[in-house]
């Protein structure tokens, strides 16, 4: 029973650990801001949910401690995480950030050039 | 919904003043009770029992662990490959959901797949722009997982 506990939290915590690299190397190798995107906002939620996980089994089965802290923060970086990658590459293209080799990348441009010229149209008006 | 729940838990309270024992277990009893009573008098209810759409969001949940699984597999296939082969693109996916807490939902959900990151949400809420990092295996897929994730969380704000 102890092997299998030990088992278990090894694993967690080396998937965690792989998935964070994983991370890393996408955030170095991925050509622009929206791609990089992807690899923050997937790869170091359920790297980091790993490790928690790996560390609250820990302290339930070998140390007889059952935390809450660990589960309440699993859940906050469940509900937050996404959210982030969402504002940060929205911040990136409204900024105008220009996405690399993009194929088709023609739908959000019009809306945003239409937003642009009505804002600029406004405040000359003013 | 929420007033089922209520009544539901009233009605393990009296239970549990009923028995004069104040311990969870009597709780638990008491709700299997209420459970059993709100089933019988469901038609004088307007909603649906709140029972499927608690198993609705069990089943959102399910799904949504699996994609997260799958997503980051994929991202690690992506980042590890030699020879980086990406075609990103930005599309346009017309939404039926209405209320605000759903669309949060769906797009956290859509940004935790595969693939696909929302990056603009429009004006009138009818439309998610989303980023997808490469469009060949991505396009049709999305389709499929966006009509099971709208539908799940349909059938959890319906019933």
């Amino acid at each position: 029973m102890d092997l299998i506990a030990d088992i278990i939290i090894v694993l967690l915590v080396v998937v965690g650990i792989i998935f964070t690299i994983v991370t890393v190397i996408g955030i170095l190798r991925l050509p622009d801001a929206y791609t990089r995107a992807h690899a923050a906002s997937k790869s170091a939620t359920l790297g980091v949910m790993s490790l928690l996980l790996g560390v609250f089994f820990h302290f339930w089965w070998n140390e007889g401690h059952f935390s809450i802290q660990l589960l309440l923060g699993i859940a906050f970086l469940f509900i937050t995480s996404p959210i982030g990658g969402h504002l940060m590459s929205r911040a990136a293209y409204v900024a105008g950030v220009k996405p690399t080799e993009l194929t088709v990348a023609d739908d959000l441009q019009e809306v945003i050039e239409q937003k642009r010229t009505t804002a600029k149209r406004n405040t000359q008006e003013d | 919904m929420a007033f089922q729940i209520l009544l539901n838990f009233f009605i393990a309270v009296v239970w549990m003043f009923m028995t004069s024992s104040l311990t969870p277990s009597t709780f638990i009893v008491g709700y299997i009770i209420g459970l059993l009573l709100i089933i019988m008098t469901r038609r004088f209810f307007k909603g649906h029992l709140y029972v499927w759409r608690l198993w609705a969001a069990i089943k959102l949940t399910v799904i949504f662990l699996k994609e997260l699984v799958l997503s980051n597999i994929s991202v690690l296939m992506l980042v590890i490959k030699p020879k980086l082969s990406i075609q990103p693109m930005i599309f346009a996916l017309p939404t039926e959901l209405e209320q605000d807490w759903e669309i949060t939902l769906l797009s956290s959900l859509i940004t935790l797949t595969p693939g696909t990151i929302v990056i603009y949400v429009s004006d009138d809420q009818r439309t998610l722009y989303i980023h997808a990092i490469d469009v060949n295996d991505v396009d049709e897929a999305i389709d499929s997982i966006k009509n099971t994730f709208e539908k799940a969380i349909m059938e959890v704000s319906r019933g």
